[in-house]
């Protein structure tokens, strides 16, 4: 397999660009997507490579009723805290109409959104909005924490016949990783193992799966060999990826950097406490950001993520302190 | 008060032809419908429903200026809408009855039928929810060189939403084939537009965001159908959207049953002595297009086409349980 090393940036925007070479169908639009991608522009076109006003509620709003018609829309709505402005577009449109209407219409359409420290660029830029929308019915959401994910999951995000929720995680986005060149298509619903371990999994998405990798390291050294799993997408979640994991190690400690109250890390607490409790040697333990929003301030943004050693140290907790 | 706004009501020269008869009978379908609609929910038949009586002329009006390829987008007011485009009443009244028989498989209930086998799609029942997605309709019309135009109806209380000024601004900028018709109803919900905006007519709102505009007499269907060709062909011919005002009036309350204590009494006896139907069937016993028998004949036939659907709606089952999950996920 051809790799090339670029940014997990490029590699949604690769994902992208292939699409639509793939199906004319397929087109982008948002604040600013035709200034930032003037290469696609030159390749598609201004008619499907467009800029729009700052409004997210009509892009959304205009994106579900393309899809509705025929057309597959992938919709940059900039950083999270914007969704608040497409909210009723996306859950009450995108989401519902499909069922309101007794499954006349289908809603293949990707909505984009930035989230995540990374930019010190506070609350209203940096907010893990994505369990509002894993309550959502009638749509999907992904979130991917490798390049070649971001470049993979896109394009099974622009074929799906779904809304589909692209969280993009701003720590993540300008640091190069490997992505196969050509078709790479990663299906959403699967999560990925990271590492292998026997002793505890860590399962975790977007930035803080590489937290939990060095977690991981620290803990070798203390003798735990810790699992790392990768949810990549956050519904259809999977359920099997994790429950295989946990009962193989008996021990779970989930990570995310969104707040911990309702969160996704409570629905994988409840999964694993419903169908593997009698297989667990320890409480499930989540470690996450803070009933807070995100400051601005570079040591208390860092402090709002799940580090590697706040990981360890709670791993090691779960073994009473000792292994 | 049609002339109070500083957009002056377009008066177009009524032509009677045969196929006023033929609003007339929708008109007087849509009014039957919506009557024993609240009816069966006073009887404990139904859900309740918002009717939209006395703004039949404004739906029989638009869509019979419109093709069979042009598509519909509408709202928690639609059975003139769907009625007048020929929606099967015996279905919409089991959808509103919550049937497995209607429209949409008892899913939606009253608030948001859809029906795209004739091209009403996208029913939104959040006030402003279609001017939201009638952008993405003539953008997949641009696109994708469809045949038709998409056509809107909305109310003043939509007018007030934000996403009403997103939408034209929009439409307007990216030359979309959208009729925008906003049936100005006089009323958002139980607020009189009075309380809401300063001006009378949304049209002037319209007008701000370079888009063609007209305000016309929503209780004339013979005006609204001559407005609404003229917007069409100007639609059909640009591309670009252009924004029709019926200006009329809700007769009933917001959402049945409701007493309308807080109508002022003068203002609904002027606009019931303006009522569309009374209005239409008086002009045409008077210039002799119609006899009182043909008028009497015309009122048995929708009776019994509403009755026969309220039959159909109750005697039709319920959805089954199994159906709570089904068409959430393509």
């Amino acid at each position: 397999m051809i790799t090339n090393t670029i940014t997990p940036d490029q590699a949604m925007i690769d994902g992208l660009a292939e699409e639509m070479r793939r199906d004319p169908r397929v087109l982008t639009f948002g604040e600013g997507t035709a200034t930032k991608h003037y290469k696609l522009v030159e390749e598609f076109g201004h008619k499907r490579v467009r800029n729009t006003p700052l409004a997210e509620g009509i892009i959304a709003g205009t994106a579900a009723g393309a899809a509705a018609t025929g057309l597959r829309p992938v919709v940059d709505l900039l950083f999270a805290p914007f969704l608040t402005f497409a909210m009723e577009e996306l859950i009450n449109s995108a989401g519902k109409l499909r069922f309101i209407s007794g499954g006349q219409f289908s809603f293949p359409m990707v909505a984009i959104a930035r989230t995540g420290a990374g930019w010190a660029v506070g609350g209203q830029h940096n907010h893990n909005v994505e369990s509002w929308f894993v309550h959502a019915p009638g749509i999907k959401v992904v979130m991917p924490s490798t390049a070649a994910d971001f470049k993979g999951l896109m394009k099974s995000a622009i074929r799906d016949e779904n809304p589909v929720m692209f969280f993009a995680d701003i720590g993540l986005l300008h640091t190069p990783g490997e992505v196969p060149e050509g078709d790479h298509v990663v299906p959403i619903g699967k999560a990925a193992l990271r590492r292998e371990g026997s002793d505890v999994s860590l399962i975790s998405y977007g930035k803080t799966v590489q937290k939990c990798l060095d977690a991981a390291d620290m803990l070798r050294a203390d003798g735990i060999s810790a699992e790392v799993i990768d949810l990549s997408s956050l519904k259809p979640l999977d359920e099997a990826g994790v429950l295989s994991s946990v009962l193989k190690t008996g021990r779970a400690v989930i990570v995310h950097e969104a707040s911990g109250m309702c969160g996704v890390g409570a629905e994988v607490a409840a999964i694993i406490a419903e169908k593997a409790f009698g297989q667990l040697k320890a409480p499930v333990v989540r470690i996450t950001g803070p009933d807070a929003p995100p400051a601005a301030s570079y040591p208390l943004e860092q402090a709002f993520v799940p580090q590697p050693d706040r990981i360890a140290k709670s791993v090691k907790l779960v073994f009473g302190g000792h292994t | 008060m049609l002339g109070e706004g500083r957009n002056t009501v377009t008066t177009v020269e009524t032509v009677i032809d045969r196929s006023v008869t033929q609003k007339l009978e929708t008109m007087l379908l849509i009014r039957t419908f919506e009557e024993k609609s609240a009816e069966l929910k006073a009887a404990g038949h139904s859900p309740s429903m918002c009717t939209s009586v006395g703004q039949e002329a404004s739906a029989a009006g638009v869509i019979s200026a419109l093709g069979e390829h042009d598509l519909i987008l509408t709202n928690h007011r639609s059975a003139g809408h769907l009625l007048a485009r020929g929606a099967d009443p015996n279905r919409v009244m089991a959808e509103i009855h919550g049937k497995a028989t209607g429209y949409c498989g008892g899913k939606s209930g009253s608030l948001h039928i859809s029906v795209k086998e004739i091209g009403v799609i996208l029913t939104s029942t959040i006030v402003g929810g279609e001017l939201s997605l009638v952008t993405g309709v003539g953008l997949s019309l641009q696109m994708l060189e469809m045949q038709g135009i998409a056509t809107v109806f909305f109310g003043d209380g939509a007018a007030t939403e934000g996403i009403f000024h997103e939408s034209l601004n929009l439409a307007a900028v990216w030359d979309l084939p959208i009729l925008y018709v906003c049936e100005n109803n006089q009323w958002q919900a139980y607020v009189h537009r009075k309380e809401t905006m300063r001006i009378d007519h949304v049209s002037e709102w319209g007008a701000r965001y370079g888009i063609e505009t007209r305000t016309v007499d929503g209780n004339d269907v013979e005006a609204v159908a001559a407005a609404a060709r003229d917007a069409v062909a100007y639609i059909r011919t640009t591309g670009k959207p252009f924004l029709l005002e019926t200006f009329t009036y809700r007769l009933r309350g917001h959402m049945e049953p409701d007493d309308q204590a807080y109508v002022d009494k003068e203002e609904l006896s002027r606009w019931r002595s303006k009522d569309p139907i009374t209005t239409l069937e008086r002009k045409l016993l008077t210039d002799g297009v119609l006899t009182a028998t043909e008028l009497a004949a015309m009122k048995e036939s929708v009776r019994k086409k509403v009755e026969a659907a309220a039959e159909f709606a109750i005697a039709s089952p319920y959805p089954t349980v199994d159906q709570l999950t089904t068409d959430v996920y393509a």
